[in-house]
């Protein structure tokens, strides 16, 4: 069949979002989100709502913005030279872009998972304590060490590296390096955990591993991950958000936007027709 | 099928010339490191074998009796006596009553001219060290001048230089030589003693002082001034205009003549701030100026290296900025920066230029104690006494060379050591 959608593909200009893009419940607002990187812009008047202790997945072609998206939530694009955010970000009601909020602070409340395992070049010890520790957020090495176990049994990684705490983090495996990571994020108790991509260079059974692990996690914290692999947006969030070149095209509960997409754009991704 | 072996044929002939392209390349290769190698030999030959010497000195033996009625002095204690000590006669008496038939007001000098002027101060500081040898006798050998030292030398190779001797000091000479009274032995005062006029009693000590001196200032204030440069412009500033220019300039003052830097610490540091003359306090600010760009670039290329990753995953945690450096970056870029600082140390050991003009060049006796004490460093030193008319100073200025080089070859292994030791991988 030739695309009937083929005009409709091609976005007009006032597009309005379809789908359930807010929450009676939410844990962060996002309205009228634009974001530019010097002059060319990378997001176009974005609105959603994450709600309390859901995961949302954010789905969408090669630079749609969904990372960029992503990083406006913790604030990473402070560090991009010459990137600047419009719009209104605000957790439990507080604006997340107002002068006086230290970006320090954001940061240990919103939690990031990187696409590529970053662990610190340091014993795994030392890289699930060092956020407790630069927040102050334990007092002795007791409680450091329970941060430690505690973190490390919810990444699902304690029976594994118990017994060589004091050796580096970067000896591990793909997998596990990336668990550490999800165990260094959680040792501060943050309340949203961003996960940026973060089995892209994971073979499959890690990748189990960690979806298995997301679930686990979404009991307790909020979770918004950005994933190229719609088949793992389908096992591990509720609702699912697809962006097309910067747009947030429809925000669904993930079972419908896989079975009954509302709009073409996300029915032609979804099936393949591009992406 | 044709076709085929056709295409086959025409890889294998290009095949053949490829290789022997790289064939040849690899040879073009082992000529280059050849002609480097052979340059380097040919230095430490030349080094070497004029400047061996120089860590022997000829002794004479004689039989000293520490007279002192001769010396005339009564008591050891007493400085005025002391100072004003007849302590040559100890060893003219010595020598003469080795040689009793020689007569003659000029023989007489020649006589003595056999041993260093400094001959006498030795023995003082020897009686000075066993008081209880007043009064009795005791065979000691005696540092003997550098004519003499040169002429035994040669003499010892075969091929005697005795341009500077008279036909009387050869017969003596060859008299104790058959006496074993004259020896090589090694020549201590190389390394304990400052500068002289006299090349038998020139040593390396004060330079070498001087050199740590001056290399410890350049350290203190270049090391922690380049880092803090390296970091803020690396992970701080805002990349503009500015920060380019700043590059630039770094960039610039990296391959200024070492001689401008030493112009410019005579105008501004003695000049102007009034920092007294040939001290390793002003020494150490004129190599810092040098020193400073080696450091800053070498220290942005370790901060660069880290990868961008640690520093978001740092971020991402909610450490500061500060806090990302200081836990992170500076860590893993620590290696690379201390290479840096080495290399930028062994560069300024080597300096000679801009200390000259800062009188860094002053002929200086005393070793120097402290940053404020009047100093020279090893390559001026080599400077100074390669400009030496005597003999006796080609053989000091290849074992100063030697004495250099191994402290370079020493700086530069503990930077490669330091940074296999200290590298990590991620």
């Amino acid at each position: 069949m030739k695309l009937a959608s083929e005009q409709t593909l091609e976005l007009d200009e006032g597009h309005v979002t379809v789908g359930q893009s807010f929450s009676d419940d939410p844990k962060m607002t996002m309205r009228n989100i634009n974001v530019f990187y010097a002059e060319k812009q990378a997001i176009y008047d974005v609105s959603i709502d994450i709600t309390k202790n859901e995961v949302i997945a954010m789905i969408g072609p090669s630079g749609c913005g969904k990372s960029t998206f992503l990083r406006t939530l913790n604030r990473m694009n402070d560090t991009v030279d010459g990137c600047r955010v419009e719009g209104d970000i605000c957790m439990d009601g507080e604006n997340l872009y107002a002068p006086n909020l230290d970006v320090v602070e954001l940061r240990a409340r919103v939690g990031m998972v990187f696409q590529k395992p970053n662990p610190f070049p340091k014993s795994i010890r030392d890289n699930v304590t060092y956020g407790p520790k630069i927040h102050g957020l334990a007092d002795t090495r007791v409680d450091l060490d329970e941060i430690l176990e505690k973190s490390l049994r919810k990444a699902g990684l304690w029976e594994e590296v118990k017994d060589r705490l004091d050796q580096p983090g970067t000896g591990l495996s793909g997998g596990q390096q990336q668990r550490l990571c999800i165990a260094r994020a959680i040792a501060v108790s943050p309340e949203v955990i961003l996960m940026d991509e973060p089995c892209s260079a994971l073979d499959p059974i890690a990748t189990a591993k960690i979806e298995e692990l997301i679930e686990e996690l979404s009991q307790n914290f909020t979770i918004a991950i950005v994933t190229h692999s719609m088949q793992q947006a389908a096992r591990v969030s509720h609702r699912t958000a697809y962006f097309h070149l910067g747009k947030l095209i429809e925000v669904n509960p993930t079972e419908q936007v896989f079975t009954m997409p509302q709009h073409q754009l996300t029915e032609a991704y979804i099936t393949g027709r591009f992406g | 099928m044709n076709n085929r072996s056709d295409t086959l044929s025409k890889i294998q002939h290009s095949l053949t010339r490829r290789n022997r392209a790289e064939a040849r390349f690899r040879w073009y290769g082992r000529c280059a490191i050849f002609i480097g190698l052979l340059a380097v030999a040919v230095l430490f030959f030349d080094i070497i074998s004029k400047g061996h010497g120089a860590f022997r000195a000829t002794y004479i033996k004689l039989d000293i009796h520490y007279d002192p009625e001769l010396i005339g002095i009564n008591n050891l204690a007493d400085n005025e006596q002391l100072s004003a000590g007849n302590w040559q006669a100890l060893s003219k008496t010595a020598l003469r009553n080795k040689f009793p038939d020689v007569s003659g007001r000029q023989d007489k000098r020649r006589l003595s001219k056999l041993l260093s002027n400094g001959a006498g101060f030795d023995l003082k500081d020897h009686l000075l060290a066993n008081p209880q040898l007043l009064g009795k006798k005791e065979s000691v050998w005696v540092l003997a001048d550098d004519d003499i030292d040169t002429y035994f030398k040669s003499w010892l190779d075969g091929d005697a230089y005795d341009a500077r001797m008279t036909a009387k000091q050869v017969q003596w000479i060859a008299q104790l030589h058959q006496e074993d009274l004259i020896a090589l032995k090694f020549n201590s005062n190389l390394f304990s003693r400052g500068d002289s006029r006299e090349p038998e009693q020139a040593g390396i000590r004060g330079a070498v002082m001087g050199s740590f001196l001056t290399l410890i200032m350049t350290l203190m204030l270049s090391f922690p001034i380049g880092v803090s440069a390296a970091i803020y412009l690396e992970e701080f500033a805002p990349k503009n205009r500015w920060t380019d220019f700043i590059e630039v300039n770094i960039n610039n003052l990296a391959a200024v003549p070492s001689i401008i830097f030493g112009l410019l610490g005579l105008a501004i540091f003695i000049n102007f701030f009034h920092v007294p003359r040939s001290v390793p306090i002003v020494g150490g600010l004129v190599l810092t100026l040098m020193t400073l760009p080696t450091i800053i670039i070498t220290s942005r290329a370790a901060i660069k290296s880290v990868p961008p990753s640690i520093r978001e995953a740092a971020l991402g945690m909610g450490a500061s900025k500060y806090q990302m450096v200081l836990h992170h970056v500076l860590p893993l870029a620590l290696p690379g920066m201390l290479t840096g600082a080495i290399i930028g140390m062994a560069q300024a050991l080597g300096e000679t230029a801009p200390l000259l003009m800062i009188g860094m060049v002053a002929f200086i006796v005393d070793i120097p104690n402290g940053f404020s004490d009047p100093a020279t460093v090893l390559p001026v030193q080599i400077f100074l006494w390669a400009d030496s008319p005597e003999r006796a100073f080609i053989e000091k200025t290849s074992a100063a060379i030697m004495v250099l080089l191994s402290f370079l070859i020493i700086m530069n292994t503990s930077a490669v050591w330091l940074r296999k030791r200290l590298e990590r991988r991620w």
